[in-house]
């Protein structure tokens, strides 16, 4: 029973990485730039969902589709801004610009009186809702949060196998200039794609805000969303997925059957093991150049 | 404006080009050396910390823009040279030994950290350095006989020779001599063949291992130097701080450290030592400017952030060069003065490559 | 052509190598020899296999099957296909690459400098304090690198940084890279690719001069022909990762075979067409 519990919210906090690593994992292959703004993404996701229930007392569901249209727009905008400007430079920079978003991010929003310091929760309508199957108590916000992926990864998968957008990303990804010729919009595209990971950022914030409350320091969770997209091996999308509940339910067990400690290191220690095991991941590719 | 004439092979090798570099540096050096009866003791204090986070500047330069590693846990291998400085002096042991000690072990925990390098590149490199940081920021925390864990470790001044380099001036000499040496030693390995085959691995590891270099062999030893480097730097800000515990060495501090070769200008000595004034200076110029701030922004928790983000993405996207980038376009302006021409350092426009076949 | 030759004057022998990635069989069974103070070359269309061979004498890939013999001196045969990469260049094999890989960031005379490397004469600690031993290795470094510099005329981009380079210009800093590291055998993946015809005569004469006055073997893919006929002593033809022909310039290029798969002999292109030739088109 204990385990079948730890299995569960092992593989919903699961989840929640998955779809912060499924946002790297999206840019990373339509632009190969890792974004370390993801976490933060989120945070301000679950900030803005906050204010339109709260302060603009709007019902829940219009509020999360605004906060995840908002977000989108806000990815879009942050794309054409600022990533646009300096792709092409080595990965290294790019990072670092991701970074600095995620900086400013959160200071902002810590900036803001009265609400950015707090701790605050989101009124959900599963607030504190059990589920019982048997002997079974399972929370409810834990399952919504593994429904709600499993629907947003069935959706991903479609779009990129069986749409042109799809198989456009990942050939910009590959060759920009060459994608260029073929008359792909490149730039529409990247600003598409960071759009899309922005609004990903967003419901998994919205899902994780019941579990955590929303602070500002939540984006520190997007840390361990990368060992799950390493997991996964960085260029496949269910991968990110799958990744993400590895490391959630790993912490899980280790959480309760080891020693103290082990359960802040255990996503990072499944990361080094992968890379020693399969650097590329359960289901990345290994690509090599040709001289 | 100067026309460097080069007449001998000795004089590209030599370190100080021309007599103006001979000058300048002169000058600074002299600067350095008379700082503690110049500058008043919290000046000096911040100048020292210039120097200790110079010489970790260093190694985290020589690791990510000299052989083009990435490391996203440096603040590890500071941790370990703080830990090891902090537990073999309060035993008893002299400053230098205790230096020397810390360094190695820090170099051995670079070459363990450096093992996925030998198989993994780019981003994937970055995640083991950041599950490195983690797991020893953790270690730190948890081997609590060793550390005294969460709730940190006092440590006692350097003694040498049994005298105790109590004062903050006596202290701010041996940082500086430190930080001389250290940089002596990385420009020195710069113009000579190892520096050589680090540059080439950055740039190149196929044609790197075609030209005969043992690309396991200098990139474990590229880890190991940059490690021990952040280790002493490590030690000493053991000694200067007095006082350490786990989350001085957290992620925050790896990024900040990243924060400075990026700002300094990757790929430059000179940026090492300019990304560390400029991160002990950006808190002061912070506070001096929030007076005139409105007092909603100013006072607010999370200006810091702000502008550490701010400048670092204005940096990023406006001047990839660095601090040592926009110095050398101001010489350049002075030196051909009124002739600079405004195109001469544009950036090529650039289409993104997959890195992944690279 | 398929056993090894007894001549002591071979200096690279390969030996029945077939290479495979995946289903692909890339080289299928070639073997030929290189005498000493030769120069090699190897022709085919493109995707025959040519630059793959390189890369299995330069230690990139290991062939599936097949092995390759190195006569460096007068003793027993090395066996190639045996050693780490980073051990060719230490061996006298250099190499230069079809699409450059020259190190961007660095200027041309440090790109010939890393080039010496295999001849370093000092270790990590000697670096690091800059000894009067590291500083004289340094000048004969450098003498050695001005002699290249010397020889194919790149004094006057001796300091610029390769990244701003003209692409004719960055081809002969490879082969300046090459030549730096003091070989025995020199690889040159397309040399003239890319090159007008007076880089392409220029590029003519170093590789006979690299013959003639250095007696360095020279073992080269080249598709310009009448590059191929001036400098070559021997042609090897290669198709689809298997061997056409082998021999002198002339004799391979009037090979009935190598002709139909790679210098041209079809008039048919009928299938290329898009619509029905006019009736009053002239054949």
């Amino acid at each position: 029973m204990q385990f079948v519990q730890l299995l569960v919210s092992g593989i919903s906090q699961g989840c929640i990485y998955g779809l912060i690593a499924l946002g790297f994992v999206l840019i990373y292959k339509a632009t190969e730039t890792v974004s370390f703004a993801q976490g933060d993404l989120m945070m301000l996701g679950a900030f803005c969902g906050l204010a339109l229930m709260t302060v603009l007392g709007w019902p829940f569901w219009i509020a999360v589709l605004a906060s995840i249209a908002a977000m989108a727009l806000f990815g879009v905008l942050l794309e054409r801004i600022v990533v646009r400007p300096i792709l092409g430079q080595p990965a290294f920079s790019i990072v670092m610009l991701t970074i600095g978003i995620g900086y400013v991010l959160r200071g902002l929003v810590t900036m803001i009186p009265g609400i950015g310091t707090e701790t605050h929760a989101l009124p959900v309508p599963y607030k504190e809702q059990t589920l019982h199957l048997g002997a079974l108590v399972l929370d409810v916000e834990q399952l919504v949060v593994i429904a709600a992926t499993a629907a947003l990864c069935l959706l991903l998968f479609a779009m990129f196998r069986y749409t042109r957008l799809g198989v456009a990303m990942q050939a910009s990804s590959q060759n920009q200039l060459a994608a260029y010729y073929m008359g792909i919009p490149v730039q529409r595209l990247n600003g598409l794609t960071w759009g899309l990971a922005a609004a990903m950022a967003a419901v998994a914030g919205l899902l994780l805000a019941p579990i955590t409350f929303v602070h500002a320091n939540m984006g520190f969770i997007g840390l361990k969303a990368f060992p799950a997209a390493v997991v996964g091996g960085f260029s496949s999308l269910p991968g990110a997925i799958v990744g993400g509940v590895v490391i959630g339910v790993v912490e899980s067990l280790s959480g309760f059957y080891l020693p103290e400690g082990f359960k802040d290191t255990a996503a990072y220690i499944v990361v080094l093991l992968m890379l020693m095991v399969r650097p590329n991941g359960l289901f990345g590719e290994a690509l090599r150049k040709k001289v | 404006m100067r026309f460097i004439f080069k007449t001998s092979y000795a004089q590209d090798i030599r370190l100080a080009k021309h007599a103006g570099h001979r000058f300048w540096y002169g000058l600074l050096c002299l600067g350095l050396l008379a700082a503690p009866w110049l500058l008043p003791e919290y000046w000096l204090a911040q100048l020292t910390f210039v120097l200790i986070y110079g010489v970790v500047g260093l190694g985290l330069m020589l690791l990510a823009g000299f052989t083009g590693q990435f490391s996203l846990g440096h603040a590890a291998f500071l941790g370990v040279g703080a830990y090891t400085q902090a537990v073999l002096t309060t035993m008893g042991w002299p400053f230098a030994l205790a230096l020397a000690c810390a360094a190695l072990l820090s170099a051995a925990v670079g070459v363990v950290v450096g093992l996925p390098a030998l198989r993994v590149k780019g981003i994937y490199l970055g995640m083991a350095t950041l599950a490195f940081g983690f797991i020893v920021e953790e270690v730190f925390a948890r081997w609590e006989s060793v550390t005294a864990g969460n709730a940190g470790m006092y440590v006692p001044p350097p003694q040498v020779a049994g005298y105790a380099f109590e004062s903050a001036n006596a202290f701010y000499l041996l940082c500086l001599a430190i930080t001389v040496l250290a940089t002596l030693a990385v420009l020195n390995l710069l113009r000579a063949p190892t520096g050589r085959a680090f540059v080439a691995i950055r740039d190149s590891e196929v044609s790197a291992q075609s030209m005969g270099i043992h690309l396991a062999r200098y990139k474990t030893l590229s880890f190991a130097l940059s490690a021990a480097l952040a280790g002493v730097g490590g030690a000493l800000y053991a000694h200067k701080l007095q006082f350490i515990s786990p989350d001085q060495f957290s992620i925050l501090q790896s990024i900040d450290l990243l924060l400075m070769v990026v700002i300094g200008g990757l790929g430059s000595v000179h940026g090492a030592f300019l990304g560390a004034a400029f991160l002990i200076s950006m808190p002061q110029l912070i506070s001096l400017g929030k007076d005139w701030l409105p007092d909603a922004i100013g006072q607010a928790p999370g200006l810091q952030a702000v502008v550490y983000g701010v400048v670092l993405v204005a940096f990023v996207l406006f001047e990839p060069m660095g601090l040592y980038g926009r110095w050398l376009k101001v010489r350049t302006w002075l030196e051909l003065f009124p002739f600079y021409r405004k195109g001469m350092f544009k950036r090529q426009k650039s289409f993104q490559k997959s890195d992944r076949l690279k | 052509m398929n056993a090894p030759s007894p001549h002591s004057d071979v200096l690279l022998s390969a030996q029945h190598l077939s290479v495979r990635f995946g289903g692909l069989l890339a080289v299928n069974d070639v073997s030929f020899d290189v005498r000493r103070g030769e120069v090699f070359t190897l022709i085919g269309p493109n995707g025959a296999g040519k630059t793959t061979v390189f890369n299995l004498i330069s230690r990139i890939y290991q062939p599936t099957s097949g092995q390759i013999l190195y006569h460096p001196g007068q003793g027993a045969p090395l066996v190639l296909t045996g050693q780490p990469a980073h051990r060719v260049a230490g061996l006298g094999i250099a190499r230069t690459f079809q699409n450059i890989e020259l190190f961007e960031h660095a200027s041309v005379l440090h790109n010939l400098l890393i080039g010496r490397h295999t001849r370093r004469e000092t270790g990590l600690w000697a670096d690091m304090f800059f000894t009067p031993r590291v500083r004289a290795a340094e000048m004969r470094a450098r003498e050695k690198a001005e002699q290249v510099i010397d020889f194919l005329d790149l004094q006057h981009y001796r300091d610029q940084l390769v990244a701003g380079l003209p692409y004719g210009v960055r081809k002969v800093v490879e082969l300046a890279r090459a030549l730096c590291t003091e070989p025995q055998l020199l690889l040159l993946d397309e040399p003239s690719s890319g090159l007008n015809v007076e880089e392409t005569d220029d590029m003519a004469f170093w590789i006979q001069d690299i013959r003639d006055e250095l007696g360095i073997t020279v073992l080269m893919v080249e598709h310009d022909m009448s590059l191929v006929s001036k400098v070559s002593d021997r042609v090897l033809a290669m198709n689809q990762g298997e061997v056409l022909a082998m021999g002198t310039p002339h004799a391979v290029q009037t090979d009935p075979g190598v002709a139909e798969a790679y210098l041209g002999s079809v008039d048919d292109v009928s299938s290329l067409r898009r619509s029905a030739p006019p009736a009053k088109a002239a054949a």
